[in-house]
């Protein structure tokens, strides 16, 4: 068989076949609402950053230092066994600059890109990244390997979730240039 | 191991489009009837259907799988639907597999369908729902964000620049010039590649397939059956699936780990020693063109951090040495992502039997492989086939 011989199905629509009333649709807007409860591990962690101060969980069986913290490891399918504050600094394994929001519309011309990164928290086990954003921080200058800091909400409008922090800067803006490049794993 | 040969003897596909007029059932039926007549059957030759789509928010039905069962002739048969985010359209011919080489079915017919154009304003929205409802969800991330993450931790890694990568989908949309099925096929050069939108450095707008309505199908059917279908079936020799965890900013972003566990599997079953030689034409996933790269080297085709350099060197070109995406991928055919899939393992099927017309690569190869990636980015699906 060859694709070339048949003729296939699938008929592309074009915006004048909306305009002109050539085909007609069904719109439906759900409005469904939905409360997730945190859990154990995650419930203990969003307490934490209601503290200002993030925690690990540890498996004594392959020693990782785990975030986000879980009750069971994934990979000995055994409970972890304690908890353990971890800095709040980190480094950034990766990062982009987005021109696109959660669903595709585009930022504004005025609007800054948003910077979200890939952060291995010290004090952690090496690799064990979280997603948040970089701020102040000119999006030229962010490099990979780049030492950041937690900028926190003030204790008062802390509501114990991921955006308590607001997001990571640089630990010091000159520093942050002549950092070496991440070693390769 | 006490399992039966399996082979696709017969295949269906309709164009890939940014809107199509049909619903996700009416493709299913397009694509499913033209598999069965492409092999001179009918429904009633058919023991079992399996059905292949990607997530129910897309279309916004619930239990798409049961909704889609009449077009994807499922009435009244054994069905059922699989769904393994992204790389589901190479699962479906595996789920097929084990209902034929089980023994439990002689014929089954493989479906996979998506219609992304539903959800409005753009089906991204839909994804904002993979991630973590507490950890992730409330920085509202899109999935370019973590694709672009990905990209530059790749990049990093081996020192690539965006137009190392950006060569991937001149080579794809070009390759789907000669797919009549395509929807975003075109000549391009790099420089258009850097210069189209930038959405989420690195990730410009071209380095992106994109938003699909399809759906494709395959009729495999056992040994004995094959046999007296077709003087030309294409066998399953291997067979491999893996997922990693969901915690995915512990994993190393620069190789999919999940893709070489998937791939050893269905190369041990094929008994594939050196996949870079004994494999001859590939159809990796490639929804961003970076991709293409990352899973070549997942899959083994090449050493890590190599497969730009091969691209740029013209190997993996329709005539190369190891032709790959010749159907011209997700980038260029487009991405109506279950149906995407299973247009890699037709297309592979095809060129097999040397019938891939215009898109036929040169060397009558005789083994060759699809792959499909997905979920959060951790799912690795491999599929090896054999003339």
């Amino acid at each position: 068989m060859e694709l070339e011989k048949y003729k296939l199905g699938g008929t592309h629509l074009k915006s004048s076949d909306f305009e002109k009333g050539k085909v007609l649709t069904t719109a439906w807007q759900p409005n469904l609402a939905y409360t997730w409860d945190n859990g154990v591990a995650i419930g203990r962690y969003l307490d934490e950053l209601k503290n200002g101060r993030i925690i690990a969980r540890v498996c004594h069986e392959c020693h990782r230092i785990m975030l986000p913290p879980r009750m069971f490891c994934e990979l000995c399918f055994r409970p972890t066994d304690e908890w353990m504050y971890v800095q709040d600094t980190g480094v950034v394994s990766t990062f982009s600059v987005a021109r696109v929001n959660w669903d595709a519309s585009r930022r504004g011309p005025k609007e800054p890109p948003l910077l979200p990164a890939v952060i291995e928290i010290d004090g952690a086990t090496k690799g064990m990244g979280i997603l948040h954003m970089l701020g102040e921080v000119d999006p030229d200058d962010i490099k990979a390997g780049m030492k950041v800091r937690a900028v926190w909400k003030k204790s008062e409008d802390r509501t114990g979730a991921i955006t308590d922090i607001l997001y990571f800067k640089p630990l010091r803006a000159a520093a942050s240039k002549k950092a070496p490049a991440r070693r390769k794993r | 191991m006490g399992m039966r040969k399996v082979a696709i003897v017969g295949a269906g596909i309709t164009k890939f489009v940014r809107r199509a007029q049909e619903t996700g059932k009416e493709l299913s039926w397009q694509a499913s009837k033209m598999a069965l007549d492409s092999c001179g059957l009918t429904l009633d030759d058919v023991d079992m259907v399996t059905l292949g789509t990607a997530p129910d928010a897309f279309d916004g039905v619930h239990m798409k799988g049961e909704y889609l069962a009449d077009g994807a002739g499922g009435c009244r048969k054994p069905y059922m639907r699989h769904y393994v985010g992204g790389g589901t359209g190479v699962f479906s011919p595996i789920h097929g597999w084990f209902h034929v080489a089980s023994g439990m079915a002689d014929i089954c017919l493989v479906v996979a369908e998506e219609k992304m154009s539903s959800c409005h304003p753009h089906p991204q929205g839909a994804f904002l729902t993979i991630f973590d409802h507490t950890t992730e969800q409330p920085l509202k991330p899109t999935l370019i964000w973590i694709f672009a993450l990905e990209m530059n931790r790749y990049m990093q890694a081996y020192g690539l620049s965006k137009a190392d990568i950006a060569r991937v989908s001149v080579k794809n949309k070009g390759n789907a010039l000669d797919h009549p099925s395509a929807q975003v096929a075109e000549k391009i050069t790099v420089e258009d590649v850097l210069a189209s939108e930038t959405l989420c450095w690195p990730v410009n707008r071209l380095d992106i397939s994109p938003a699909s309505d399809g759906a494709a199908a395959v009729v495999l059917a056992s040994e004995r059956v094959a046999r007296r279908l077709t003087d030309k079936p294409v066998w399953i020799d291997g067979v491999g699936f893996s997922i990693d965890t969901a915690y995915w900013g512990t994993r190393d972003l620069s190789y999919p780990r999940y893709v070489e566990t998937a791939a050893r599997m269905a190369y041990d079953m094929a008994g594939i020693k050196e996949p870079a030689k004994e494999i001859h034409i590939a159809e990796p996933y490639d929804p961003f063109d970076y991709k293409e790269l990352h899973h070549m080297e997942g899959l083994m085709l090449c050493p890590r951090g190599e497969a730009a350099r091969l691209t740029a060197e013209g190997y993996t070109a329709r005539d190369g040495n190891l032709p790959i995406c010749p159907s011209g991928g997700a980038l260029g055919v487009g991405n109506p992502i279950a149906a995407t899939g299973l247009m890699k393992v037709i297309e592979i099927f095809l060129q097999l039997r040397g019938e891939a017309g215009k898109r036929q690569v040169p060397g009558k190869p005789t083994c060759g492989l699809a792959q499909a990636w997905g979920d959060l980015m951790q799912m690795g699906t491999v599929i090896v086939l054999r003339s």
